[in-house]
């Protein structure tokens, strides 16, 4: 970026260590069962195991033929199957099935089931009922943390969100807390945590329980700080249409634990699948970019790199030799990546502009601004109406929901009546799930409700309606976002300009309509050092604030480069975007971020992980 | 009482919706296996293939935790990982025995939220732990209930050691649920009165780990009735939800729907949704008909009895108009082969069919788009935009023309569209409507500076010029005389208009 960054800034810790642990426990897990065999491999688990190991690791320790898990019978022939799976009752319930199945032809095999991250107690419960248990050797796998890139740690749990915030589980709470612990006890000892939202607050008691129960190693801490927030906190900004160059790409060909595919229309030959991170020298300049920038870039970057090509005309021998032998490579790397995304860019545009991208950007950023709603709700009309893409429409829905707190009844209806008859009345289980989280509700009568409807009310749901409707409004979260949008100062006033080629601030990330709530937060905390000023801020946002500082963190405090090492974990997921933010915050402020979520999600993960259409 | 059953009540859309969910599989059940009692001795495989007796297992296990506690050091963790090991080295600090009174680096914050659901069986976590005040570890979990029920419960709490002499420890419910998160030893066998089963439960609950929630569940569920496990999960939430998922997931949709139906028995909410995994349509028509008589919300309902009418309709279209194509005598199904079938489609998807293969039949027919139009209440809009889509895919310009004109009462006629001619134009386009039929509808667009930008687009070159000449803007005419073709009329119209020396301009 052009921005020019605070000197200052400290160095990022070194997170390959945690890929090293990992692998080697794995190998040390797949020694406990000598000899060859056949590893089955959860689908999910495939791209996080090829960013620690290859296959070659695998045959060293006398891994034979791999498998992915698919719920059918297995083929293999081998004496030794090995099971590397998600603590999941539908797979533990499949490999009940195999051995079953080989029970009842007499066939003898050794059974090992590796869980990752954990096991769960439902899990063996399975293999007991089954009749399986004691057949089959468990072990856990404690493959917590996957780094993506320099400051991105994954913890691969695309389920967490829907298990944590729709279904009420709470089975990944201490995974959150041992996946703190582990980064605490390799990069701590952290001196402060702050946090909000439910789920933050349990995982920091998981997290400090853990700390308690082991003993403590007094070494340098390269992390000092801790913000933990949880997704359901802000909806706001997972639900926007991203328009920096990382969270495009993710928008569209779906970055996959840190790689992403592109397909013939970009590389207009076959597919190639392609790492994204700060190695990729091109896309490290313009991933946080806003994306009407990044064709003036790569056009300079084109026009460079023909210069440099161009140097050798006039060489002579010697110095040809030294090119080739010294730029040459570097060159050609470059002009492959450079293509590449120029491929992605024209692609991108395409699609984009086929699909009126920007009367889909001026929608958002009227609901953002609470501007010609009656527009925006007869645009998104049209959009259902039309079958344009189902989730499109179901995120424009909830966006409107949140900034409005609620759609009227009357809308609410009509709008429901039409998306089932456009998408189908499945849907009506995604609306039952939506309203639970809050993300797509009506709003709630009051006021505003007619002297016939209430009697309709009171005809249809008798005497406990009342009461009903007392308990499910307090219960139900109200997003409130005018009032924060208000008082944080997140929608900065029409009509200004704003030039994204220097951005003055994190609203950048959304062409400067919109600075993403989460990072507001976190700037406005890092700032005060805590939650003090934001009371009506939190009070707004339904508490769970905390702000916590360690007993070893009080004095060697503001001392050290950790302090300015801050760590921030996403229960629920955290989009690209909202790195990209927090990445322009910590130049503009000296701080390096890093962070931890428990995936990478965007509008459309989230959305797709409420439908239950297709269950 | 009510204050409780109302949190669980107030969720009845969801509670409805995971009904829907149980009831699909209910069926299955019956022809799987029986449940099996479970039990949580996770010894080593070694020890739970000798276990002969409870008694056995328990008295070996007895030697080993004293061991355990008294060298202060972990020997083998739950996963069976020696002291040593690689894995251990990762988890370093996680499964050690110690039961430190050191003080803690980080404060413990409060993490119980208020909810509605304040226990009233008096069997709850805060009622009975008033009687017990343990080294301080557990500071207040909810003072809100009098001390009535703690002098009533409280002298429950622990029985005199001795009772215990024969069990394999006496650890506390709260001991045990450390134990289970530490992920070392235990045994649930022993709590066998309610109140030792709910103290289990509530703290397990206030420990915030799912895992050891579901454990504790799935104890509770193979030996307590179901309807005091039900009752007493009406005032427990996050143990209600637990639990709920768990039946999910294992498909044990019996009991799921039972509890499901005791929890909405005061309210109204009751469906079902194995329709979803119905394949055949006759009988997934007649379960959505048995779903009828459900009290669902009313305006549910509505949607339910809509989709129940829409699959009848469905199946008649779909049965008829297959006939049709296999006769191979219409000419429609001929030129335009049927992609796939329409049963179980969006209503949407099937008025467009409609439209698109029955768009003349009379009202009176189930398969016409007017009849659909009629039954389903479509609004104006909707059915204006899926009829002009399917009519332009046919290229049938005449009909998308006809959808427009309105004549008034002096018999003249005029375009109009519900929806703006701009998205009208977009959709024509989409449908690779020709430049002369675009440039129609591109003319009604009111605003001159959206017309002009879409006229550009589409190359309706007349509209461009008209308008230019009706701005009287001569700068612009002439610089679009540079974008048309060479020779062409419309460059002569744009000649015609700069020479015609009558013609004002700005």
């Amino acid at each position: 970026m052009a921005h020019s960054a605070r000197r200052d800034s400290p160095e990022l810790p070194d997170f390959s260590l945690l890929k090293r642990l990992a692998r080697d426990q794995l190998v040390y897990l797949l020694e406990q069962l000598p000899g060859k065999k056949d590893l089955f491999i959860e689908a999910d688990l495939m791209s996080p195991l090829d960013r620690i190991a290859n296959v070659s690791t695998l045959k060293e320790h006398e891994v034979d033929k791999l498998y992915k898990v698919e719920y059918k019978p297995i083929t293999s022939t081998s004496d030794q199957l090995c099971f590397l799976i998600r603590p999941r009752i539908k797979t533990v319930k499949w490999i009940c099935d195999v051995a079953n199945a080989d029970k009842a032809t007499g066939k003898f095999r050794r059974y090992k089931i590796i869980f990752t991250p954990q096991k769960f107690y439902a899990c063996e419960a399975v293999l007991e009922e089954q009749g399986i248990f004691g057949d089959v050797t468990t072990d856990e796998w404690a493959f917590y943390l996957l780094p993506l890139d320099d400051d991105i740690i994954s913890l691969e749990l695309p389920e967490f969100f829907r298990d944590n915030f729709l279904a009420g589980d709470q089975r990944w709470v201490r995974t959150a807390g041992s996946a703190l612990h582990l980064l605490h006890s390799l990069y701590g000892p952290f001196s402060k945590v702050y946090g909000i939202g439910r789920c933050s607050k349990m995982a920091y008691e998981s997290w400090r329980e853990q700390v308690a129960e082991g003993e403590q190693r007094t070494r340098q801490a390269e992390i000092g700080r801790v913000f933990l927030i949880d997704r359901d906190v802000d909806f706001v900004t997972p639900l926007c249409s991203q328009v920096v160059y990382e969270g495009l790409v993710d928008d569209i060909f779906r970055i996959k634990c840190g790689c992403v595919e592109f397909g013939p229309d970009v590389t207009s030959d076959k597919s190639v699948k392609v790492m994204l991170n700060s190695q990729d020298k091109v896309f490290n300049e313009i991933r946080n970019e806003h994306f009407s920038n990044v064709f003036g870039f790569l056009s300079q970057k084109a026009r460079n790199l023909q210069t440099a090509y161009d140097k050798r005309r006039g060489m002579d021998i010697k110095q040809m030799k030294t090119f080739v032998s010294e730029e040459l490579k570097g060159l050609k790397q470059e002009h492959r990546l450079l293509s590449l995304h120029i491929g992605a860019s024209e692609s991108i545009m395409k699609k984009k502009t086929k699909q009126d991208f920007q009367e889909l950007l001026k929608t958002e950023h009227s609901l953002l601004e609470g501007f010609e709603i009656r527009e925006c709700i007869s645009f998104i009309e049209e959009h259902i109406n039309r079958q344009v893409s189902m989730i499109q429409s179901l995120r424009l829905l909830c966006l409107l929901s949140i900034t409005e707190n609620g759609l009227m009844p009357k809308d609410y209806r009509s709008l429901k009546a039409q998306y089932l008859q456009s998408y189908g009345v499945d849907h009506l289980l995604t609306f039952a799930n939506l309203r639970h989280l809050g993300l797509l509700v009506e709003q709630q009568p009051g006021e505003t409700l007619t002297v016939m409807e209430s009697k309709v009310g009171k005809l249809v749901n008798d005497k406990t309606a009342g009461k009903l409707t007392d308990a499910f409004s307090s219960l139900a979260r109200k997003s409130n976002f005018r009032a924060l949008s208000r008082r944080l100062n997140l929608v900065p006033k029409s009509g200004e300009e704003y030039d994204l080629r220097v951005p003055r601030d994190m609203a950048y990330i959304f062409s400067g309509a919109y600075v993403p709530l989460s990072c507001k937060l976190i700037e406005q905390v890092l700032e005060r050092d805590g939650w003090t000023g934001l009371e009506e801020v939190t009070k707004l946002l339904n508490g769970n604030e905390f702000a916590v500082t360690g007993s070893n963190g009080a004095d060697s405090k503001a001392k050290n480069d950790a302090q300015r090492i801050i760590l921030v974990m996403f229960l629920g997921g955290c989009t690209f975007s909202e790195i990209s933010a927090l990445r322009f915050l910590g130049r503009e402020k000296g701080y390096k971020f890093i962070v931890v979520a428990t995936a990478i999600t965007n509008s459309s993960r989230l959305l797709e992980s409420l439908l239950d259409n297709h269950v | 009482m009510h204050c409780a059953k109302l949190a669980v009540v107030s969720n009845s859309d969801w509670l409805c919706v995971q009904m829907m969910k149980s009831k699909a599989d209910e069926e299955d059940y019956w022809n799987s296996s029986k449940f099996k009692a479970f039990t949580f001795d996770d010894e080593d495989d070694e020890f739970s293939r000798l276990k002969e007796s409870k008694q056995a297992v328990n008295s070996i296990r007895r030697l080993v935790e004293e061991d355990d506690d008294e060298d202060d050091v972990e020997k083998v963790s739950w996963s069976g990982e020696p002291v040593g090991s690689i894995s251990w080295s990762v988890r370093e600090t996680a499964a050690s025995n110690q039961r430190t009174d050191r003080e803690p680096t980080f404060p413990k914050i409060n993490t119980d939220t208020p909810t509605l659901s304040k226990s009233n069986s008096g069997y709850s976590l805060s009622s009975l732990f008033k009687g017990k005040t343990k080294g301080g570890n557990f500071q207040s979990f909810n003072d809100s209930l009098s001390d009535l029920s703690v002098r009533l419960y409280a002298p429950e709490l622990r029985k005199p050691k001795s009772e215990y002499k024969d069990y394999v420890s006496d650890w506390s419910p709260e001991e045990t649920i450390q134990r289970m998160q530490q992920g070392k030893a235990f045994s649930l066998e022993k709590f066998r009165s309610l109140q030792d089963k709910l103290l289990l439960l509530d703290f397990a609950v206030s420990a915030h780990d799912g895992n050891v929630i579901t454990a504790v569940l799935i104890y509770l569920k193979r030996t307590l009735g179901k309807e005091v496990l039900f009752r007493e999960l009406e005032s427990r939430q996050t143990a209600l939800r637990h639990l709920i998922q768990y039946l999910t997931e294992t498909r044990d949709q019996r009991l799921l729907l039972e509890l499901l139906r005791s929890l909405c028995r005061t309210g109204p909410c009751t469906t079902g949704r194995e329709h979803l995994s119905i394949t055949d349509e006759n009988k997934r028509r007649d379960f959505l008909k048995s779903c009828l008589s459900l009290p669902f919300s009313p305006e549910d309902s509505a949607h339910v009895q809509d989709h129940f009418t829409l699959l009848e309709r469905q199946i008649i279209i779909e049965a008829t108009d297959r006939q049709a194509e296999r006769g191979g005598k219409v000419e429609i199904f001929q030129k335009f082969p049927r992609r796939a079938s329409i049963l179980n489609m969006p209503l949407v998807t099937t008025l467009y069919y409609c439209c698109f293969y029955h768009y003349t039949e009379p009202e009176g027919t189930y398969s016409s788009s007017l009849n659909i139009r009629q039954t389903f209440k479509i609004s104006e809009k909707q059915y204006f935009v899926t009829a002009l889509a399917a009519r332009a895919k046919l290229k049938a310009w005449s009909d998308v023309d006809a959808l427009f004109t309105s004549r008034n009462w002096l018999g003249f006629t005029r375009k109009k569209s519900p929806l703006s001619f701009q998205r009208v134009v977009d959709i024509l386009q989409k449908n690779s409507a020709p430049t002369q039929v675009l440039q129609d509808y591109v003319a009604l667009v009111d605003d001159a500076e959206l017309r002009i930008s879409l006229a550009q687009k589409h190359k309706c070159h007349d509209i461009v010029i008209n308008t230019y000449r009706d701005l009287k803007d001569r700068q612009l005419l002439l610089g679009y005389r540079g974008k048309v073709e060479r020779g062409s009329a419309e460059e002569r119209k744009i000649d015609e208009l700069l020479n015609n020396p009558r013609r004002r301009w700005k």
